[in-house]
């Protein structure tokens, strides 16, 4: 009766399942079908890495300054480095590059510490660069005041002109489509008749006829000597167009919500703008980060179409580079490194995004 | 039954101590009768139950009490207020009217202290460190303090329905309506939820409780109501109620609730 239990000792796993070992025959070799699939893959690389590698590294030229320079057989960054600056700055003014150098270190400012966990005052800064920034970034870029110089949109160009016209997308389009979001979801009929009208026609115009419409035929429309500038009706065309995506994709948002929610918030006697503020759309919005974030994206890949009606953005910039006699054979070149600055903005929102996801989950699913 | 019913209304409004007033209230969804030809006087500190076989339109009832439904025919009268379509008075009797839903309804963005303050701060307009000592306070009452920063989802479901019923608490109602609060809870939970209640109930608080707890019912209620096909069929104090049923249809209901 007094025998006690010993409990017995943990053995370490086997080693074929943990490990380098265990990673692979899990992941790569767990069925005939895998260990297929792996060979392929890895004979697909076999023959693509040591070409890609050559050209991009190995036999290209980095150091130079004209197209003379490029020498060897493999890519000629030499082209990215000697067109840099139009790249960035369009036609901006050269005297005035450090207006937007400015820029790009507040945007830095602003931007880094949103991805940094626990940086003080981190949502003050975020909200000082939805309200504040976009006002210095206008002052400094267009001048005109405080003594600057003043720079036409039309030298706006390259990158900056990418960024000004996603910046202004991505801020005035999110508030339009929770206003709309809501209006269509709306009991008073006029306002949800007008929200689902507004909707569906921006949403069934493909954005090229949109930016063209904005760009040859608004001015059609105006009376005489009324004119407004291009880059502000492309703006226009934008917001308008990305609002209504961005309205159904929080409409999905709003749908998901429990009836229950609602009740609640009604039944503590919250008015309607406080229940939406407060209960509906914090959870309806973290719902639909993934969404949102989808619209970001594209609308930052769509800022290339503005190159249709004339505006020079990023890769209308590095088109027109490899475009001139001074530079011939470099259009790889360029539309690598366009592909790859893209890449770079879109992939920090996706991954800010899913940062974000994890932040706000307090379902505790599981 | 209408002569009673005058006479139910005539006396309360003399005395004038009535917390809801309906008169002949009738509502229909799309075509289907709901609720008929509903009277109901609840006085000042009265406890109400109000059972049924499901589909009887007894939280249909309950929840036109606070707008969460609107009715159609008859008026309903809350704390002197009568309510119309008029958004400001359904604002006015919704702040002193609490809820607690089957489903609980908490927040889920929103921490546990977080939910009780939010009314409060956002409705009474009161300061956030006023709103939460209050709060803190009705968490000890339902004896879950330590759970203020937790998220809903954290917690047991009879741990949130507590946090749920302190939440309506904290807007200090007059009235409170219970829509079958312990309907989603497993057995070993229903019980430490209807302690908070009849606690609540040996306060004075006015409660109106639809729930199939007959226990409850017989320990706390003035009155028990017994609703079928959107009729009140049978009231009575809970002795008779339960011991002498005068209906067919509350016999029925009874034999087939308290058989098992």
């Amino acid at each position: 009766m007094a025998r006690t239990h010993t409990p017995l000792p943990d053995l370490p796993p086997p080693a074929s399942t943990i490990g380098m070992v265990g990673w692979v025959r899990t992941n790569l070799l767990s069925t005939p079908l895998n260990v297929v699939l792996t060979l392929a893959a890895i004979y697909l690389l076999y023959i693509s890495m040591p070409p890609l590698i050559g050209w991009a590294i190995l036999d290209a030229d980095f150091h130079g300054s004209s197209k003379d320079a490029c020498t060897s057989s493999g890519a000629c960054w030499v082209f990215i480095k000697a067109r840099l600056d139009f790249f960035i700055y369009g036609f901006y003014p050269t005297s005035e590059y450090w207006r937007v150098n400015i820029l790009y270190v507040l945007l830095a400012i602003i931007i880094v510490p949103q991805f940094i966990s626990n940086f003080p005052r981190k949502s003050w800064i975020g909200i000082a660069g939805l309200t504040i920034f976009p006002v210095i970034a206008y002052i400094l870029l267009a001048g005109g005041v405080f003594g600057l110089t003043s720079v036409e949109t039309n030298k706006w160009g390259g990158l900056t002109l990418t960024l000004v016209i996603s910046f202004v997308g991505i801020v005035a389009a999110l508030p339009i489509g929770v206003l709309l979001a809501l209006g269509r979801r709306s009991d008073m009929p006029v306002i949800r008749t007008m929200c689902v009208i507004f909707i569906e026609i921006w949403r069934g115009v493909p954005l090229i006829s949109v930016l063209f419409m904005a760009s040859v035929m608004l001015p059609l429309f105006l009376p005489e000597g009324v004119n407004f500038n291009k880059l502000l009706r492309a703006l226009i065309g934008i917001v308008m167009f990305q609002s209504a995506y961005m309205a159904e994709v929080i409409r999905g948002g709003l749908q998901a919500i429990p009836k229950g929610q609602y009740e609640a918030a009604d039944a503590m006697g919250l008015s309607y703008w406080k229940s939406m503020s407060l209960i509906i759309l914090p959870q309806a919005l973290k719902l639909v980060i993934p969404g949102i974030v989808n619209t970001f994206i594209a609308l930052f890949k769509d800022t290339t179409l503005v190159l249709i009606i004339g505006l020079l953005d990023l890769l209308r910039t590095v088109q027109a580079a490899y475009e001139s006699p001074e530079w011939p054979d470099v259009a790889a070149e360029g539309l690598i490194f366009a592909a790859f600055v893209f890449w770079i903005f879109c992939f920090s929102m996706s991954r800010y995004s899913q940062d974000l996801e994890k932040k706000l989950d307090t379902s505790h699913k599981n | 039954m209408a002569k009673t019913t005058a006479a139910r209304t005539s006396s309360s409004a003399k005395t004038g101590d009535a917390a809801i007033e309906i008169i002949n209230m009738n509502k229909w969804y799309g075509h289907f009768h709901v609720l008929k030809n509903i009277n109901l006087t609840v006085r000042n500190g009265e406890r109400i139950v109000i059972c049924g076989p499901s589909g009887s339109g007894k939280s249909t009832m309950i929840r036109c009490i606070n707008r969460l439904e609107e009715h159609q025919q008859g008026q309903i009268i809350v704390d002197g207020v009568e309510l119309t379509n008029d958004l400001k008075h359904i604002e006015q009797i919704r702040r002193e009217v609490g809820m607690v839903f089957q489903h609980f309804n908490l927040f889920p963005h929103l921490t546990v202290l977080d939910n009780l303050t939010l009314a409060p701060i956002w409705v009474r307009k009161m300061s956030k460190a006023k709103a939460e000592e209050i709060a803190m306070g009705y968490l000890e009452r339902v004896k879950i303090p330590e759970q203020a920063d937790k998220y809903p989802g954290q917690l047991s479901g009879g741990q949130q329905q507590r946090v749920a019923i302190a939440r309506s608490l904290c807007m200090s109602p007059k009235i409170m309506l219970f829509d079958e609060p312990t309907s989603a809870l497993d057995p070993e939970m229903i019980k430490e939820v209807l302690d908070t209640m009849i606690e609540l109930a040996q306060e004075g608080m006015t409660m109106l409780c639809v729930t199939h707890e007959m226990g409850f019912a017989k320990t706390v209620a003035d009155r028990v109501i017994f609703m079928d096909g959107g009729e009140i069929i049978e009231e009575n104090e809970p002795n008779a109620f339960f011991n002498k049923p005068q209906n067919e249809r509350t016999k029925l209901f009874l034999s087939q609730i308290l058989a098992h």
